[in-house]
């Protein structure tokens, strides 16, 4: 089971220059994840690109089973 | 399952996408839905007026593992228009907030459109 703290750790990894990220563990199964990730990678990028860059990151944990269900909310890293 | 069912499969599953103005690949059916993501996706695309064409994955774990195949998304659910993927529920939920999804659908299939739900069943 990885756990938020993992998932944290491989996001961390994919977006260095994140403004924001989060992993939340929705259920407390550790298995229903709610991840919150804004960062410059986004700019320019359809929503689909956007999930996909995230989809990159957790590949390991969602290959393996261990993300029974995630949520991805993405946000560019553009000042408005 | 044999290499020649996994193509038949993969045929079927692009024939779908390709020829279906909406399609919804979805865990259960619109009536038996049993997953909380593929009802949040049906909702969006249905308070969108969108027709769709459900695909249910789960009574063959080949089904999931070759629309992932062709499409580059690991998770279900996954919704197209006219072949293109719009993405799962999180970006389908993003869309329908902001009125893309309808723009998006007025566009690609116009505004006089049957916003009925039916669904699929692949033959493998």
């Amino acid at each position: 089971m990885p756990g938020t703290d993992t998932l944290e750790a491989l996001l961390r990894e994919a977006f260095p220059d994140a403004s924001a990220l989060a992993v939340e563990d929705r259920t407390g199964g550790g298995d229903h994840f709610q991840v919150t990730v804004e960062s410059g990678r986004f700019d320019g990028l359809t929503l689909v690109e956007q999930h996909r860059l995230v989809y990159d990151a957790l590949a390991a944990p969602l290959a393996d089973g261990s993300i029974h269900e995630l949520r991805i909310k993405t946000t560019k890293g553009l000042q408005p | 399952m044999s290499a020649t069912d996994t193509t038949q499969l993969r045929d079927q599953i692009q024939q779908l996408i390709a020829n279906e103005p909406v399609t919804l690949f979805m865990k259960g059916t619109p009536s038996l839905i049993m997953c909380g993501n593929s009802d949040r996706a049906l909702r969006a695309l249905r308070e969108a007026g969108a027709p769709v064409t459900t695909v249910d994955v789960l009574p063959d774990p080949q089904i999931r593992q070759e629309l992932s195949a062709l499409s580059g998304w690991p998770t279900i659910p996954q919704v197209f228009v006219k072949g293109e993927l719009i993405g799962g529920a999180d970006i389908v939920e993003e869309l329908a907030a902001s009125g893309e999804l309808r723009d998006r659908l007025d566009a690609a299939l116009g505004t006089e459109r049957d916003p009925a739900v039916k669904v699929a069943a692949l033959t493998a």
